[in-house]
């Protein structure tokens, strides 16, 4: 249900043309639970950005859910986003104004979605931060912040969830708990999960890892089952 | 639909919450234009409204007729003509008297009027002790200001002397509808009955008196068609006709005019506000790039992202408009007290809702369009700065072409030009305002561009490195020196531009009468009484410094014209002044010498021939504004109607007179051949040094000749004083008013490149860079940013205060120099003091907090 085909992004530096991800090609089916994994610049939060139809690629298609992201424009793309996909940060990117339960809240007034309280306040309780809600993000521990990100991005039910670095700012137990939690929302409600991180013990966790080195594929433990 | 724009405004509720605070402040930048727009609009639809309510009580009547002459028969029989139809007259004669208390001896000169038993025909006039105005009717009874019992040592029972009669005083006046005006301040009011007139014997052949005759109409008959046939009859008698109406809108025009120019001054504070509340607002959507990445990727389409932050602005714009409306709704209320000295009329104050209303919507849109322009650069944030964030300045780049961009900038002219039109009096004022704003702003930003250039072009490698940072903070990407060198330069021209016209304004009155050279007036007096009273003035040491005669004259003809065929049409259509200067009374004057306060603009002073010997065509030299009235020039002929005799003129100069001087000055001045033998009267301008000797000198004077009227005019000087301090302080609190409005802008200036500012000195110090440095480079920066903001806005307000002072008041103008340097320098200060304020964080926090915070 996500499709990469011959994905290439360049940027211009100065004069020059440089090639941040060459051709990349894959294909993740739904509720998969996969690893992207690399060295800092190896092109695994630029594939990120355009897998999740926050950038459009200079060539290649991305099919989200069947939709071509590059023929869609920014507002179909954020369309999209607010309906099929999750994100979770490095950075848990809480909207600091709002408490953790407001920030949950977000996508689902955003849509229009009737009764946003309620299925807030159940994604909180179950993220495991009951009573919690009314707090403001600099109120919560890292983990804390990191939990209400994972709610919030589970808000809309989406097909597929991309998570950048989720355990980068966090501290190793921390870090685990924090993935546990995703896998076992993965295994629940058979969302697709997209991870980028360079932390190999937790790759190594997911289902399929993919492995980018200089904008290129290098490995891929799923080509196997699921090529095409 | 409606529950996405439910959740839209909830959304941009909550959101709201911690800058709220933040951006309401940035919005008080317009409260203090609003503010200044609702309290002078209410205040004069609040007088407009006074003016109407009390029109029929300030005059007394619904028609007056008014002459300084006594009423030609052909008048007096048209009165009683009409008062056979229901009309009734009532008649007031008003003349000056020296006002004397055998008593105490008190001596001072005074404005008599007296009275026919049926005035008022409207107001009451209200007495202390209360209800006698009835019965000055009784005999000869005198009702006065109290301000005369004061300065008389006198009190209500004492026997007044006017002129040759005696009056006793059996009340002071506590309330006159027509309430004391500047003019009442020259002299206390007497009022005594009409028939003892003529005991004072001070109205007669050539004295100074004015004569009113009040009517008033059935109720259901206007005035101005009750006039119109009359104009006709009346028309060569040498009377003013004027109704109730007439007076009511030259009061309410002469209050639009004070509040326009005022009115004015708010419309820019405003606009001055408007660019405060864009960098305000700039600064605002530099801390938003992230939350706004974040809405993106979780689905905000970028319409739902402006609308949040569209619904938060106008809230707050509102609120700030709110704020001002209600802080003008205030002042209006205090309004009528400071300007009670100079409103004929009783200002009854009330909330007036347009001038309420029409300050939010105006206040309130323009801090919309204001913010709506920084506002538009959110549209474009990606939402891939969630995962890589660029500076602020390159998130929030907008393209020149940027369609939207274009038309808020359309829009924003527009209502500056719609506001300017709905504000101004004439198309030509909203015109030049919207002109005039229109070239600050673009010499403001093409001064700040070329700051930038020069500072890029003028770095030197061998400036210390403080220096080197600071001067290249006004050209590095994100750099301040626009948005603060336009709200330091409109500030300062604002402020010196009020400034520079007050400046203009005051300045004459003040050296004109500090150039005057005598301070006691004697007039009316008569031709056999010159001598004499020369000889008391001398006697008691004094100097008298002009004897000027007055010989009063009509004129008869122009350039052969008789004054009948030149009075161009019926009066009340076109030329009324003019059509009055021709058949005005002239009260002239022969001398051999220009006067000091007078000086000749273009022909020749009388020559040896004309001074000599009597002439077939005798030579004079005309006032120049008087010579434009009657439309007259250098070599015309005028044939003066001197009491009966016919006297041919030709105008061989023109003079231009300082009429502020407190002197004797005329329109007219013959060569004295011409007029050697006429009837006449003397003005007489002596210098008393001693301020003790004026009233025994007076007192003497009245008492030998009791028709002899004298004027202190060191109690005029001081009056005019108090009223000139009364405006300079009117006009100063606008000025400190606008420096108000200035400071919240400058300070939403300077926040919006704060956060960058503030990051950067804290890397400087991880890097080693100790406070001190950090300060210099502030304060390298900040002072070249407030040399030339406040540079450029001194020389916009020259230009401005140039233009104001010639074309709006039509005075010279002069440049104070060292005034205007010192407001420069305030501002300078006041710029550095912002900036060292903006970047106190830098000097507060530890490099290591302040990194994770910013």
């Amino acid at each position: 249900m996500l499709i990469a085909r011959e994905v290439t992004k360049e940027y211009m530096s100065g004069e020059q043309k440089l090639a941040v991800l060459r051709d990349v090609s894959f294909s993740i089916p739904q509720g998969a639970f996969v690893a992207i994994v690399g060295p800092s610049g190896s092109g695994k939060t630029t594939l990120l950005g355009l897998l999740a139809g926050l950038d459009t690629p200079t060539r290649g298609t991305v099919l989200l859910d069947n939709a071509d992201l590059g023929t869609l424009n920014e507002n179909e793309r954020a369309r999209l986003r607010g309906e099929k996909v999750g994100f979770v940060f490095q950075t848990f990117q809480l909207i600091p104004t709002l408490t953790a339960l407001e920030n949950v809240q977000v996508p689902l007034e955003l849509r229009g979605t009737p009764g946003a309280v309620e299925r807030a306040r159940d994604l909180i309780d179950r993220v495991g931060l009951t009573g919690r809600g009314h707090h403001f993000p600099t109120q919560l521990s890292g983990g804390e912040q990191q939990r209400v990100a994972i709610a919030r991005a589970f808000a809309n039910s989406p097909k597929i969830l991309f998570a950048d670095e989720p355990t980068g700012n966090l501290d190793n137990t921390t870090g685990h708990r924090i993935f546990e939690l995703l896998r076992s929302l993965n295994s629940d409600g058979g969302s697709t999960i997209v991870l980028v991180t360079h932390d190999s013990t937790l790759a190594a966790r997911a289902s399929r890892t993919i492995r980018l080195l200089d904008g290129a594929v290098v490995e891929d433990t799923g080509t196997e089952g699921s090529a095409g | 639909m409606s529950t996405i724009s439910r959740s839209i405004w909830s959304l941009a509720w909550r959101e709201s919450r911690t800058a709220r605070r933040r951006l309401l402040l940035y919005m008080s930048s317009i409260s203090l234009g609003v503010a200044a727009l609702v309290a002078i609009d209410s205040f004069s639809t609040n007088i407009v409204q006074s003016v109407k309510d009390q029109s029929r009580a300030l005059m007394g009547g619904d028609v007056s007729f008014n002459s300084s002459k006594p009423f030609a028969p052909a008048m007096d029989s048209l009165f009683d003509s009409l008062s056979h139809h229901g009309l009734s007259f009532a008649r007031i004669t008003t003349f000056p008297s020296m006002a004397v208390v055998p008593r105490t001896a008190g001596t001072r000169f005074a404005q008599v009027r007296g009275v026919t038993d049926n005035y008022p025909f409207y107001g009451n006039i209200v007495t202390e002790p209360a209800g006698l105005w009835p019965t000055l009717q009784g005999g000869a009874n005198a009702i006065v200001d109290p301000s005369l019992l004061t300065s008389l040592n006198a009190k209500v029972g004492d026997t007044l002397r006017l002129g040759f009669g005696s009056f006793t005083i059996i009340a002071t006046i506590k309330d006159v509808p027509a309430a004391a005006g500047i003019a009442e301040m020259l002299g206390p009011r007497i009022f005594i009955p009409a028939r003892y007139i003529a005991e004072t014997q001070l109205v007669v052949f050539g004295s100074t008196a004015d004569r009113t005759v009040l009517a008033k109409l059935p109720p259901n008959v206007d005035p101005d068609n009750f006039v119109k046939p009359l104009r006709k009859r009346i028309e060569n008698q040498q009377v003013r006709v004027r109704t109730v109406t007439q007076t009511e809108m030259q009061t309410s025009d002469a209050i639009e005019n004070l509040t326009s120019f005022i009115g004015i001054v708010g419309l820019v504070a405003l606009l001055l506000g408007g660019i405060g509340v864009a960098s305000g607002v700039r600064a605002f959507v530099a801390r938003k790039i992230d939350t706004v990445a974040v809405l993106r990727c979780l689905g905000a389409s970028s319409g739902q992202v402006m609308a949040i932050y569209v619904v938060q602005a106008a809230g707050m714009g509102l609120a700030g408009a709110a704020a001002g409306a209600a802080l003008g709704v205030a002042i209006q209320f205090l309004l009528p007290q400071v300007l009670t000295d100079f409103l004929p009329i009783d200002v009854k104050v009330r909330l007036v809702p347009a001038a309420v209303f029409t300050g939010l919507a105006v206040g309130g849109w323009i801090a919309l369009i204001f913010a709506l322009r920084p506002l538009l650069a959110l549209r474009n944030v990606s939402p891939l700065q969630t995962l890589r964030r660029d500076t602020d300045a390159e998130v929030l780049r907008m393209h020149w072409s940027d369609v939207p961009r274009i038309a808020v900038d359309v829009a924003l002219v527009l209502s500056v030009v719609g506001i300017a039109f709905l504000r101004a009096r004439t198309t030509r004022q909203a015109l030049s305002i919207s002109a005039a704003t229109g070239v600050a702003i673009l010499a403001l930003v093409a001064s700040a561009a070329l700051l930038s250039w020069a500072a890029r072009k003028g770095l030197r490698t061998g400036w210390p490195y403080v220096v080197r940072q600071g001067v290249a903070n006004l050209y590095r990407p994100g750099n301040q020196t626009r948005a603060v060198v336009l709200a330091l330069g409109f500030g300062a021209f604002l402020v010196s531009t009020l400034y520079l016209v007050q400046h203009n304004i005051l300045r004459r009155f003040t050296t004109a009468a500090a150039e005057s050279r005598g301070n006691v007036v004697f007039f009316d007096v008569q031709q056999d009484q010159a001598a004499g009273l020369d000889s008391i003035i001398r006697s008691r040491g004094n100097e008298v410094v002009q004897t000027a005669p007055v010989v009063t004259m009509r004129i008869a003809a122009i350039n052969g014209k008789r004054v009948a065929d030149l009075t161009p049409g019926p009066v009340e259509q076109n030329g009324h002044r003019a059509g009055w200067a021709y058949r005005r009374e002239f009260r002239s004057t022969f001398r051999d010498k220009p006067a000091s306060s007078e000086t000749i603009v273009s022909g020749k002073w009388f020559g040896a021939n004309a001074l000599k010997a009597v002439q077939d065509t005798g030579e004079i030299s005309l006032e120049e504004g008087i010579a434009k009235e009657i439309s007259v020039k250098l070599g015309d002929i005028i044939v003066w109607n001197v009491q009966g005799v016919e006297i041919p003129t030709r105008i061989t100069s023109l003079r231009k007179v300082v009429w502020t001087r407190f002197e004797p000055n005329f329109f007219v001045v013959f060569a004295p051949p011409a007029l050697k033998d006429a009837p006449k009267q003397y003005v007489l301008l002596t210098q008393v040094k001693d301020p003790q000797a004026v009233t025994p000198l007076q007192r003497a004077v009245v008492n030998q000749y009791p028709n002899i009227s004298s004027i202190d005019l060191t109690s005029i000087k001081r009056t005019v004083d108090r009223i000139v301090a009364r405006v300079s302080l009117a006009i100063r609190f606008m000025a400190l008013f606008s420096l108000a409005v200035a400071i919240p802008v400058l300070f939403s200036a300077v926040a919006a490149t704060r956060r960058a500012r503030v990051r950067e000195g804290v890397l400087l110090r991880t890097l080693g860079a100790t406070r001190g440095q950090i300060a210099k480079i502030l304060l390298a920066e900040y002072s070249l940013l407030g040399v030339l903001g406040g540079l450029t806005g001194m020389l916009l307000a020259m230009a401005g205060g140039w233009a104001v002072v010639r074309y709006l008041f039509k005075v010279p103008f002069t440049l104070p120099i060292a005034p205007i340097a010192g407001i420069a320098l305030v501002i300078v200060a006041l710029t550095l003091l912002i900036g060292l304020l903006a970047g106190r964080d830098v000097f507060r926090e530890t490099p290591i907090a302040a990194l994770r915070d910013v």
